[in-house]
C-alpha cells in the first residue's frame, strides 16, 4: 500500500465529542465577538438610524428584538430536531449532545419573544396578552421546548434519553406548520380582520436592516452559548474517559 | 398481520373488560369535569352555548390523556410488552391493534356520550350532531399521538404528568378544528372545512404515528 | 435618527416602559444565560475533578 504523506482531512474527524470539545472551544470566542458586534450595530441602526414610525410611534422599536427572538426560537427548534434526528439515525453522541444544549437556548429565546411581543402589545393593542396567531403559536412551541428538555431530564439513560427526545422533536417539527396553520386560522376566524401583533404596517429600509441584523447577531449569540453549553455536556457525558480526566486536570492546576 | 391486529385487538378488550373500572372512572371523570364548568361560570345560556364546544372537547382531550397511561404501562410491567417486541409481527401492527383498542374503549364512549352532555349546554340538535361527528374523527388522533407520548414516557418516573405535557400541544390542532367545527355550527356557518382537516389530520397521524410510537417503543425498551 | 437629549432617548415618545421594559429584560435574560454557563462549567470542572480525586483515592487505597 502506498504511503501517503498528506493525510486526507475529513469533517468527520469533528463527529467524536473528544475532537469537537476543542474545536468549540477555538470557535467560541469568535462566535461571541460576533454577537456583540452584529448586536451592538444592530441596536445603533435600530435606535439611531431607523425613522420614528407614522402609526406606532417609538413603541415600534421593540422589533429588532421581537422579530429577532421569534426568528431565533423558530430556526433552534429545527436546529435542534436535526441534530437529534442525526443521532437517532447514525447513532453518534456528539449530535445528540448538541440538541440537547441547543434547547435552553431556545426556549429562553422564545420565552423573550413572548415578553417583547407581550410589551409592544400592551401600547399598540391595549392588551398585554392578544390571542393572535404569532403569540399563540409562540406559546406552544416554548411548551415543545419544555417537554423536550422535561422528557431527557426525566430519563435517567442517556442514550434513551438521547433518542426518546430525538422522536419528540421529530413529531413536534412535523407538527409545528401544522400548529401554526391552525392556530393561524383560529386567530383570524376570532378576531376578524386580522390584524397581526407583529406588522409594523410601513417597514422603512433601514427598520428591515436593523432587524436582520438583531437576528444575525441573536443566531452567533445562540452558536456561542450552545458551543459553551455542549462544552459543559461534553466534559459531563464522557467523565469516563481519560481525555476528560487530563483536561479537569489541566483546568485545576 | 390481519391475525396479529386481531389477536392484540381481542386482548386488549379483554382486559379492558375484565377492569370495566379503570374505563368507566375515566368517563366519569369527562362527565364530571364538563359539569364542572357551568358551576364555575355560571348558568347563563348564552354563555355556556359559547363555552361548549371548547369545554366539551378540551374534557375530551383530558379524559384521553388519563386514559393513555393503561395503554403501555402495564403490559410493560407484566412483560408482554418484551413479547411483542420479540414477536415476529411487525411491531407497528401490534401497536396500531393497541390503539385502536385503546380508541374504542377510552374515545368512542366519549363520542356517544358527549352530545347528551351538550345538552347540558343548550346546544342544538344540529350542533350536538356536528360534535359527536368531531369527535368521532378526532379521538382517534389524540389516541395515535397520545400513544407516542406514553411510548415516549414509558417507566419513566412522573410519566402522568409528563405525558400531558408532551402530547397536549400536539393536541392543539385537533382541539381548534373540532371545537372549530361545532361553533361554526352554532354560528351558522358550516363544519365542512373542519370535518376535511379533521379527516386530513387522521390520515396523517394513522401513517406516521403508529411507526414514531413502534420506533419509541423500541427505544424505551433497549 | 436624531433623538435631541438623553430624556427624549429614555422617554421613548412616551412609550418608555414599553420598550426598556422589553429591552432590559432581554438584556437580562441573556446576561444570566452567560452567567448560568460560566457556573456550569465551573460546577462541572469542580465536581469532575472532585469525583477523579476520589477515585484515585479509591485505586490508592485498594492497590
Amino acid at each position: 500500500m502506498a504511503m501517503s504523506k498528506s493525510r486526507r482531512f475529513s469533517l468527520y474527524y469533528f463527529s467524536s465529542p473528544q475532537s469537537f470539545y476543542p474545536l468549540a472551544g477555538a470557535l467560541q470566542p469568535w462566535f461571541a465577538a460576533l454577537a456583540v458586534l452584529l448586536c451592538a450595530v444592530g441596536l445603533y441602526i435600530g435606535f439611531f438610524v431607523a425613522p420614528t414610525d407614522a402609526t406606532q410611534g417609538e413603541v415600534y422599536r421593540i422589533i429588532f428584538i421581537h422579530v429577532a427572538a421569534s426568528w431565533m426560537s423558530m430556526f433552534l427548534y429545527l436546529v435542534m430536531g436535526f441534530w437529534s434526528g442525526v443521532g437517532l439515525v447514525l447513532n453518534t453522541r456528539l449530535s445528540s449532545m448538541v440538541a440537547t444544549a441547543l434547547a435552553p437556548t431556545g426556549a429562553l429565546f422564545t420565552f423573550l419573544a413572548l415578553w417583547t411581543g407581550s410589551f409592544w402589545g400592551k401600547p399598540t393593542w391595549g392588551t398585554w396578552w392578544a390571542w393572535d396567531a404569532r403569540m399563540t403559536s409562540e406559546l406552544i412551541l416554548l411548551f415543545l421546548y419544555i417537554g423536550f428538555m422535561a422528557l431527557q431530564s426525566a430519563i435517567d439513560d442517556q442514550r434513551r434519553a438521547d433518542k426518546a427526545g430525538a422522536v419528540l422533536a421529530l413529531v413536534g417539527t412535523i407538527n409545528i406548520p401544522i400548529i401554526y396553520f391552525s392556530v393561524k386560522w383560529w386567530s383570524t376566524l376570532h378576531q376578524g380582520a386580522s390584524v397581526s401583533l407583529t406588522s409594523a404596517p410601513t417597514m422603512a429600509k433601514t427598520m428591515l436592516l436593523g432587524m436582520l441584523i438583531m437576528a444575525l447577531g441573536f443566531w452567533m449569540y445562540s452558536i456561542a452559548a450552545t458551543l459553551a453549553r455542549v462544552r459543559c455536556v461534553i466534559l459531563e457525558r464522557e467523565r469516563h474517559t481519560d481525555w476528560v480526566e487530563a483536561e479537569i486536570g489541566r483546568q485545576t492546576t | 398481520m390481519i391475525r396479529a391486529l386481531a389477536w392484540v385487538l381481542r386482548r386488549d378488550l379483554l382486559l379492558a373488560f375484565r377492569r370495566r373500572g379503570d374505563v368507566v372512572n375515566a368517563l366519569v371523570f369527562f362527565v364530571i369535569v364538563v359539569s364542572l364548568f357551568p358551576l364555575g361560570v355560571g348558568p347563563e345560556p348564552n354563555q355556556l352555548r359559547g363555552m361548549a364546544p371548547g369545554v366539551l372537547w378540551v374534557a375530551a382531550l383530558l379524559a384521553c390523556m388519563l386514559s393513555l397511561a393503561r395503554l403501555f404501562a402495564p403490559d410493560h410491567q407484566d412483560g408482554t410488552l418484551e413479547q411483542m417486541l420479540l414477536a415476529g409481527e411487525p411491531l407497528v401492527v401490534l401497536v396500531m391493534g393497541k390503539v385502536i383498542s385503546h380508541w374504542l374503549v377510552s374515545g368512542l364512549p366519549l363520542v356517544l356520550i358527549a352530545p347528551l352532555l351538550g345538552l347540558q349546554f343548550d346546544l342544538p340538535g344540529n350542533a350536538l350532531a356536528v360534535l359527536g361527528v368531531s369527535l368521532l374523527l378526532g379521538t382517534p388522533v389524540l389516541s395515535l399521538i397520545g400513544a407516542v407520548g406514553a411510548a415516549l414516557t414509558l417507566g419513566v418516573r412522573g410519566s402522568g404528568v409528563l405525558v400531558a405535557l408532551l402530547v397536549l400541544p400536539l393536541f392543539v390542532p385537533v382541539l381548534i378544528f373540532g371545537a372549530g367545527a361545532v361553533g361554526a355550527t352554532v354560528a351558522g356557518t358550516g363544519a365542512e372545512a373542519h370535518f376535511l382537516l379533521l379527516g386530513g389530520f387522521l390520515a396523517l397521524s394513522v401513517v406516521l404515528a403508529p411507526w414514531a410510537c413502534a420506533a419509541a417503543l423500541r427505544i424505551a425498551m433497549e | 435618527m436624531n433623538w435631541g437629549s438623553w430624556q427624549n432617548f429614555v422617554a421613548m415618545g412616551g412609550y418608555g416602559f414599553y420598550v426598556w421594559g422589553a429591552y432590559v429584560v432581554t438584556l437580562i435574560a441573556l446576561v444570566a444565560e452567560i452567567v448560568g454557563l460560566i457556573m456550569r462549567r465551573r460546577g462541572v470542572i469542580e465536581r469532575l475533578a472532585k469525583y477523579y480525586a476520589a477515585r484515585r483515592r479509591n485505586n490508592e487505597s485498594e492497590a
